[in-house]
């Protein structure tokens, strides 16, 4: 057991940990932020996606403890209340959602891409959400969200 | 008047949830109290279990039941009962369970699962589908004709062959007499899996009394509890069956899967409720799977390029189980000439049992399978004709007045398939081949696929809606058909809007099923849910329109006859300032001095399949067919005739829909099928070792489409009502993926000459027969 310090969507967590607990794992299970999905466990489906000090990373491989220290945005961290943010709004009304289950990881790599590159061609989008995979949507309607979302937000004009 | 609703892109019910992270999964809930379970699998595709040592998995702390096949002596199923929860005195594929343990945490679950010792002994396997359907084949159910199953599928003792559906039609001998040329192949494609992305999540509790809570990731809450009682020997009553947010099925999460083995875990668990969540790698090994296929067949032609004969043969590689594989094998057969009118069939569709994953129902039912014989079979004609594809399929294209393989003829409120044929040509530019733009050993094809599916399902299926009022005068829809993905909550949602005549969003369609509140639906499949729950869903509009007339004529001193329904009111006809509103309804009507009349509103709809019936074991002549949505797809693509390796520039895809009811929504599911049959047409594939055992178990090995692999699409939507649909409406909800894979082959043959019969189209099989095309 190890006492971790994680800040998660602003709050801060300390919390015991085994050397081997997953930082996916903790966030659903210990957190209670059940947004963040598991599709594979092994860093190919993207549905664990959340953003670690600005990156977007795979949480179900990364150990807690790794985490140690860090600064953490999931899904639950987006919205405020009613208010929900300019992807999300994207992702809506776009229609870039069927089953859901894919959404919070997609939401999540779209928001790493937008805060380092607000205004991104097509091929960059295709690289930064490649590792996140989507069965219903075909992804066209989810590559149209994230270009209306980063036009909300002011870029791609 | 409201704004009109129909054909209207509202947004999707509950996008907010989802968008959110709120949208509750099972593989997010926890039950107070609960443990988890782990499967032993089998790692031999065929095997006796001559020994299970469960001893020392008991004896470690934390754990609360070792169950294994001798624990359970049942068998579950919906056409034929053939699957252990865990496997009996033997293995029939590697991945097959044969012990679970309940306990406290995942990890105790997984200890336990290693120190548990099976001991086996190896028998002669059958892996090749052609191989088991022979007469000495190792047998991999040696009691077929032991096993319960519904009265129109017929097991053949001592063999394979788990179902063999006969369709005849005309006199075959004397259609290939008119032949001028008789053309034969054999076509191949593997198994692959639906990679929906919530694994299969379950959780079971086993309460006093014989009853279960159930709460699962699954397509058809019904289907799980009829099929749990009868397999488990329980009372329907007794068996509450929630199924929350689901994350994806296309028709992998259909019938019952692991929710009779977490209830008997449960069971010997004390009553704890027990959850179970698949891995990935589980998924692929022990999830069941689309059906191999191997196709043969025999076509006569005139030297006009009419089709007169045609002679086929699938032999379905179902796996180690059957129970959904004979269904599909049976309703494939009924399309298996493809959309073509041909006088003279022949058509034998057998369900073989190899040594693999077993196989279940899949987006399409079948149909992407044949038709990938189909339509490469009507390329490889043509080009014997010197025609064009695109005359060939003109030509002999199913039309108003034809008569299909099973004797149905194709009327009034029928698609028209030549509709979607034209209009995919013509987006695709079919004509032009233009090469300027392209480099050195580059050559652009052009490839054509047509398709048809009805729902597969049994002649009487049926479903039902019921409406009530809240106090508000807002409405909540219950239902027991699952919105999965597919979008038919909101269109539902607008069907009531346009049909009571108030705002969308006052309409919420209850998400979270419950088997004792929500009235039946008999499973979420087949294309029908629009269809049917659409329905049901307007006769459950008139039942309330009807009732709030009946009351509101009271105070307004009018008869029902002379009542409208607008607005959110009941008003008079001719005098549209005398009114009652929905909400002063809703609860009852209460009049100045306090009297209360009517009483809480609710209303109730329901719909059965009409017309159908079984076909005949011996010719296949009956009425199978709902509705026939029809479709087509065309694709460019640029092949390099040296390497193999090509690129898909374009899709253009059309379906006769019937009727728009939310366009955003069906453009979507199209896109997302389409892409799915991507997936089929040139990446996925389920690779076996020689000894049976699966090599393509992670994403890293079973590649499915990304973002960064999608080629330009175009979806076409026509319209041609179907008369009993909602509006027009008939299903489209497989059909998108359906014949991607022979559209792309025959761009492929179009570009470079070479004949692909055996799916996935991969640059390395393209590079192989480029190189034999250079020995001939
Ligand atoms: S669950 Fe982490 S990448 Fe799939
Ligand atoms: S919406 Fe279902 S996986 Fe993306």
């Amino acid at each position: 057991m190890r006492t971790i310090e994680l800040t998660v969507n602003d709050r801060v967590h300390k919390l015991d940990v085994k050397e081997n607990d997953i930082l996916l794992d903790v966030l659903r299970k210990k957190l209670n932020l059940t947004g963040a999905k598991e599709g594979c466990g092994e860093g190919e489906c993207g549905a664990c996606t959340v953003i670690m000090d600005g990156e977007a990373v795979t949480s179900c491989l990364i150990l807690a403890v790794e985490a140690d220290g860090s600064e953490i945005e999931t899904i639950e961290g987006q919205s405020i209340g009613e208010e929900i943010s300019d992807i999300q709004e994207a992702f809506i009304e776009e229609n870039a959602i069927q089953c859901g289950f894919c959404t919070p990881g997609m939401v999540m790599t779209t928001k790493a891409l937008l805060d380092e590159n607000p205004n991104p061609s097509d091929e960059e989008i295709d690289i930064a959400l490649s590792g996140n995979i989507c069965r219903c949507t075909g992804y066209y309607s989810i590559r149209d969200a994230v270009k209306s979302a980063a036009e909300k937000k002011g870029g791609n004009k | 008047m409201t704004e009109e609703m129909i054909g209207k892109s509202v947004k999707r019910v509950k996008a907010l949830e989802k968008v959110t992270g709120n949208a509750t999964f099972v593989h997010d809930m926890e039950v107070q109290g609960m443990l988890h379970a782990k499967m032993k699998l089998s790692p031999h595709a065929h095997a006796k279990i001559v020994n299970i040592d469960t001893s020392e998995a008991e004896r470690l702390p934390g754990v609360w039941s070792v169950l294994t096949g001798k624990d359970l002596p049942y068998k579950v199923g919906l056409y034929l009962v053939d699957k252990d929860i865990l496997a009996v005195d033997k293995v029939r594929y590697q991945g097959e369970p044969v012990a679970a343990v309940a306990a406290e945490t995942e990890e105790i679950a997984s200890k336990a699962i290693e120190l548990i010792e099976v001991e086996y002994e190896e028998l002669d396997y059958v892996l090749d589908v052609k191989e088991a359907a022979k007469e000495d084949a190792p047998l991999v159910h040696e009691d077929l004709d032991e096993l319960e199953r519904a009265p129109v599928f017929f097991p053949k003792e001592g063999t394979n062959i788990a179902h063999h559906t006969k369709i005849r039609k005309g006199d075959i001998g004397q259609g290939f007499k008119e032949a001028d040329y008789i053309i034969e192949n054999e076509f191949e494609l593997p198994m692959v899996d639906h990679t929906a992305m919530e694994t299969h999540t379950s959780i079971a509790q086993w309460l006093p009394g014989k009853k279960v809570k159930i709460w699962s990731s699954a397509q058809s809450p019904f289907a799980v509890r009829n099929l749990l009682a009868n397999g488990l020997s329980l009372n329907h009553q007794d068996i509450e069956v929630n199924v929350p947010y689901v994350g994806g099925g296309f028709g992998g999460k259909a019938g019952i899967h692991f929710e009779p083995l977490v209830t008997c875990l449960s069971r010997a668990s004390e009553g704890r409720p027990v959850k179970i969540v698949m891995s990935r790698m589980e998924e692929f090994n022990s999830v069941p799977v689309r059906q191999g296929l191997y196709s043969k067949l025999k076509t006569g032609v005139t030297k006009d390029g009419d089709i007169v004969a045609q002679e086929t043969e699938f032999l379905w590689d179902s796996g180690a189980n059957a129970d959904y594989g004979v269904n599909v094998t049976r309703a494939a057969a009924t399309a298996g000439a493809g959309p073509y009118e041909i006088d003279n069939v022949k058509l034998d569709s057998k369900t073989v049992y190899t040594n693999k994953i077993f196989g279940t129902a899949y987006r399409g039912f079948g149909h992407l399978e044949i038709l990938w014989a189909v339509e490469r079979q009507m390329d490889l004609i043509a080009d014997e004709l010197g025609m064009s594809p695109y005359e060939f399929r003109m030509k002999n294209a199913l039309r108003r007045g034809s008569e299909t393989i099973t004797g149905e003829h194709i009327g009034e409120s029928h698609g028209k398939i030549t509709e979607c044929l034209e209009a995919v040509a013509d987006e695709i530019g079919f004509d032009d081949r233009s090469s300027d733009d392209l480099a050195e050993n580059e050559k652009r094809g052009k490839g054509i696929a047509l398709l048809h599916k009805a729902p597969a399902m049994p002649t009487n299926t049926g479903t039902a809606a019921f409406l009530k009022f809240n106090e508000n005068g807002t409405v909540d829809l219950t239902l027991s058909l699952v919105d999965y993905g597919q979008g038919t909550y909101t269109a539902l949602a607008q069907i009531v809007a346009d049909q009571l005549d108030m705002p969308i969003d006052k309409i919420n369609v209850v998400w979270e099923q419950n088997t004792q509140m929500q009235p039946y639906d008999w499973q979420t499949v087949a294309s029908k849910g629009l269809f049917m729950s659409g329905n049901a869903t307007i006769k459950a509009c008139e039942d309330m329109k009807r009732q709030m007339k009946e009351v509101a004529s009271q105070p307004l001193r009018a008869s029902v006859e002379d009542l409208i329904i607008e607005d959110e009111k009941v008003k008079i006809r001719h005098h549209k300032d005398q009114y009652v509103t929905f909400e002063e309804l809703a609860m009852g009507y209460t009049y100045p001095n306090g009297n209360g009349i009517g009483g809480p509103l609710v209303a109730r709809g329901n719909y059965i399949a009409q017309g159908l019936s079984d076909i005949d074991p011996e010719t296949g002549q009956g009425h199978p067919a709902l509705d026939w949505t029809y479709g087509a797809h065309a694709v460019e693509v640029i092949v390099n005739e040296e390497t193999g390796e090509f690129r898909v520039e374009k899709i253009a895809s059309a379906f006769d829909l019937g009727k728009v009811i939310n366009k955003k929504n069906v453009i979507g599911q199209i896109q997302g099928g389409v892409i799915q049959g991507y997936g089929s047409a040139v990446m996925e594939h389920y690779q076996f070792s020689d000894e049976g055992r699966l090599l393509t178990n992670t994403f890293t090995d079973y590649k499915v489409p990304t973002i960064a692999d999608i080629p330009e699409l175009k979806p076409i939507l026509i319209e041609n009502a179907q008369k009993d649909g909602p509006y027009g409406a008939r299903g489209v909800a497989e059909h998108p993926m359906i014949s991607v894979p022979p559209a792309v082959a025959n761009a492929v043959q179009d570009a470079i000459g070479i004949k692909l019969k055996e799916m996935p189209v991969i640059p390395e099989k393209v590079y192989e027969l480029i190189e034999e095309n250079k020995d001939n």
